[in-house]
């Protein structure tokens, strides 16, 4: 008896979060494999595909590790799925350099715009567009009414959105179901070698809906997220400390 | 169908042309003259002038000795084969087919285009009333041959048409000149006494053709009908177009929308049952006062979907400016490929490159934005950073060579190498600090160096030693050195990326 009441329960929350926007693919499974425990912060345990990311980004550095962060995601999400559109202001990235992040730069498809508004324009078209991976969109300024077409947008055709703020006035609410923040974190070396070591990220989850947001130390290697547990514990003793 | 022409000749192009321009001249007697051996001679008179005695060839001094008002004007080389041409190019409200005959006449193919004017006299008509009103003399024929609608434009009555089988009956009293041949033959002809053309179509051929040459037959030929005889038309027909006549001529969007839906329909339909589609089209709105407005679209596939191809029409039907209207309206596909045949997929969702919908969306985007905005980035052959990717030139492209992934490359690469400040105190070692948009970094950790030569087959310039440093605040750049470290410090620094 109470196992079919949960099983109600269940079904009934999971409706709940496709109403809400939320859905959840049976083929999500290779992202949620990348980001390890990242995905316990999202509903259902599980990143979620087909909605709208914000990202805010401050300062240059920050914005190569948010690309970077995005790649990361959109690598899995390339997998089985079609190209990737990314909409920037001028030559955004460095084509060679994606495939390091696993994916193929042959196919994803820049524009680069100078005026937000057509950007903008762009970026909606793309998001209707069924069967793209994913549309990447690097914009300033982003209002809710914006924002909520942009949502609506992707609740139809089920293609991932990822905004990347750079810099904006204001950090104004937005109808997209995350915000995030990246910045970069100094590398540590295994043992004592010399030179630059893996890339390290603090992952700021500022916000998602229905989720616990949080903060993470990440280390990407080898197209997998590696958690870094003892900075995290360390930066945890520093704020006990600094109260 | 049977074949019908119509010749139109010009009786004084130049002239009429010189009235149409500036009207005082219309009844004043005036001449155009161009320099021939170190005179100035007389190329053409109007007919005021011809009734005062000058001819064309006769110097201009003399001319003016007959009358001393006499104006003139320069004449310009090649004037009446343009003329001719920008007629030819407004009477393809007429017919799409048309050529310009030597320098003073039209020749249209009119085959099956005299009932849309609602039979062949009002189709004469309308075409006599609208140069007349141009102010052009002219004659014009109508008949089953080229060479008879010639004869009889020139040499006939003019303004005429010659019925159905009857043009061997009109042919029979002109003179032999009305034959298209050259005046030796003709004067040949003459001299013999045989001066129309009846008094010498019944001899035999073999006769014919030993006296006079192979060209009187095959003149003759043509002009009974028994040679086919085609005009080379000056707008190269393309293979795929619709045209649209319009009763009144349309100035509003909303005419402009439908017109341009049916004549997309009307394609798509054709490209459709011959499965092909249009990798680019051009709507031509001819105006009422004779310019031609174009609008142009191109798409990355090829394309038979006529809403998506209306979409595209759609943005740059604000460009046109009809003016006082629009008469005819012609779409044509100049470059047209055959169509890939469309399967249906098994799971939907697994877009490729050469996806439908994405084709669309990049044609929306690029008809939108400019094509110029839309890149596709394939791997190049060489080690210098900036060279190591090209743009593909379209999206079926395949990548060449692999993508190279033994050297750590950074995700943002300046487009500009940035000039830094650097403490660099060993030599060949990777700095200690640098000063960048005037902060200062000091380096944790570095990498390095990578050693890339100029490629001197391309360019000209010095080697980049580049290391991969880290700051302690954990950011990551790509720097390099030009040049060797030397005393005279001959070398610079820069920042050329940024890592993730």
């Amino acid at each position: 008896m109470t196992a079919t009441k949960a099983n109600i329960i269940s079904a009934l929350r999971k409706d709940i979060l496709s109403l809400q926007g939320i859905r959840h693919d049976s083929n999500n499974s290779r992202l949620d494999k990348t980001i390890g425990i990242l995905k316990n912060a999202f509903p259902d345990n599980s990143f979620p595909i087909g909605v709208m990311h914000e990202f805010i980004v401050e300062s240059a550095e920050d914005a190569v590790v948010t690309n970077a962060f995005v790649a990361s995601i959109v690598n899995p999400l390339m997998f089985d799925c079609g190209p990737v559109i990314w909409i920037g202001n001028n030559a955004v990235v460095f084509p060679p350099a994606l495939k390091a992040f696993g994916i193929a730069p042959e196919k994803i498809i820049f524009i680069e715009l100078k005026k937000e508004k057509e950007m903008l324009w762009v970026i909606e078209e793309a998001l209707k567009c069924e069967g793209l991976a994913a549309v990447i969109g690097e914009i300033k300024e982003l209002s809710f009414t914006q924002s909520r077409r942009l949502q609506l947008a992707v609740e139809k055709s089920k293609v991932t959105g990822f905004i990347i703020r750079n810099n904006p006035r204001v950090i104004n609410i937005t109808a997209c179901v995350t915000r995030w923040k990246i910045t970069s974190l100094p590398g540590e070396n295994v043992g004592h070698l010399p030179g630059v070591s893996f890339p390290r990220w603090n992952v700021e989850l500022l916000k998602v809906r229905n989720g616990k947001p949080g903060a993470w130390q990440i280390e990407y290697n080898a197209g997998r997220f590696r958690y870094n547990h003892k900075i995290a514990a360390i930066a945890q003793q520093l704020q006990q400390k600094t109260g | 169908m049977q074949r019908r022409f119509i010749s139109i000749w010009f009786c004084n192009l130049a002239t009429d042309w010189m009235v149409r321009r500036n009207p005082a001249l219309k009844d004043i007697p005036f001449v155009l003259v161009a320099p021939d051996h170190g005179k100035m001679k007389v190329t053409v008179a109007n007919l005021q002038a011809q009734r005062d005695g000058i001819y064309k060839g006769m110097a201009l001094a003399d001319a003016r000795t007959i009358n001393h008002t006499l104006h003139y004007f320069n004449d310009e080389p090649g004037r009446e084969i343009k003329l001719l041409t920008a007629l030819a190019k407004w009477f393809i409200r007429f017919t799409p087919s048309i050529a310009v005959d030597n320098n003073d006449g039209l020749l249209l193919d009119v085959t099956g285009c005299a009932h849309l004017w609602g039979g062949e006299n009002s189709y004469l008509t309308d075409m006599h009333n609208r140069l007349q009103n141009f102010g052009y003399n002219h004659r014009l024929a109508m008949a089953d041959t080229i060479g008879a609608a010639w004869a009889v434009a020139r040499f006939g009555k003019g303004n005429c048409i010659i019925e159905n089988g009857q043009h061997a009956a009109a042919l029979l009293p002109l003179p032999a000149a009305a034959l298209r041949i050259e005046t030796v033959i003709t004067e040949r002809l003459q001299k013999l006494g045989l001066v129309q053309i009846k008094s010498f179509i019944q001899m035999p051929r073999t006769a014919l053709r030993r006296r006079f040459g192979k060209e009187l037959l095959q003149r003759l030929d043509q002009a009974m009908g028994t040679e086919e005889e085609t005009i080379q038309s000056i707008i190269p027909s393309e293979l795929f177009f619709e045209r649209l006549p319009c009763m009144d001529p349309i100035a509003t969007r909303k005419g402009i929308e439908i017109a341009l839906e049916r004549l997309l329909d009307a394609l798509c339909n054709r490209f459709v049952q011959e499965e092909k589609g249009m990798r680019n089209a051009q709507l031509k709105c001819y105006r009422v006062d004779g310019k031609i407005e174009t609008i142009a679209i191109g798409t990355n596939h090829p394309s038979c979907n006529s809403k998506h191809l209306y979409r595209l029409f759609e943005d740059k039907i604000a460009t046109i400016e009809p003016a006082l209207g629009i008469e005819l309206f012609v779409l044509e596909a100049p470059v047209v490929e055959d169509l890939s045949a469309v399967q249906e997929k098994l799971f939907a969702g697994n877009a490729e490159l050469n996806d439908i919908g994405l084709a669309e969306l990049l044609d929306r985007i690029g008809g939108k934005i400019g094509v110029q905005n839309i890149h596709r980035y394939v791997p190049d052959g060489h080690y210098w950073p900036e060279r190591s990717f090209k743009k593909a030139t379209d999206m079926n492209e395949k990548i060449t060579t692999e993508w190279k992934l033994d050297r750590p490359r950074p995700l943002q690469l300046l487009k500009h190498p940035a000039a830094i400040e650097v403490t660099a105190p060993v030599p060949d070692y990777p700095p200690m600090n640098f000063r960048y948009k005037g902060k200062l970094h000091s380096i944790a950790k570095a990498d390095g160096p990578e050693r890339i030569e100029q490629e001197w087959w391309l360019q000209d310039g010095q080697h980049r030693d580049y290391y991969c440093v880290e700051d302690e605040e954990g950011h990551r750049y790509w720097l390099f050195r030009l040049g060797h470290y030397d005393v005279a410090k001959s070398y610079g620094w820069f920042l050329h990326g940024f890592f993730a």
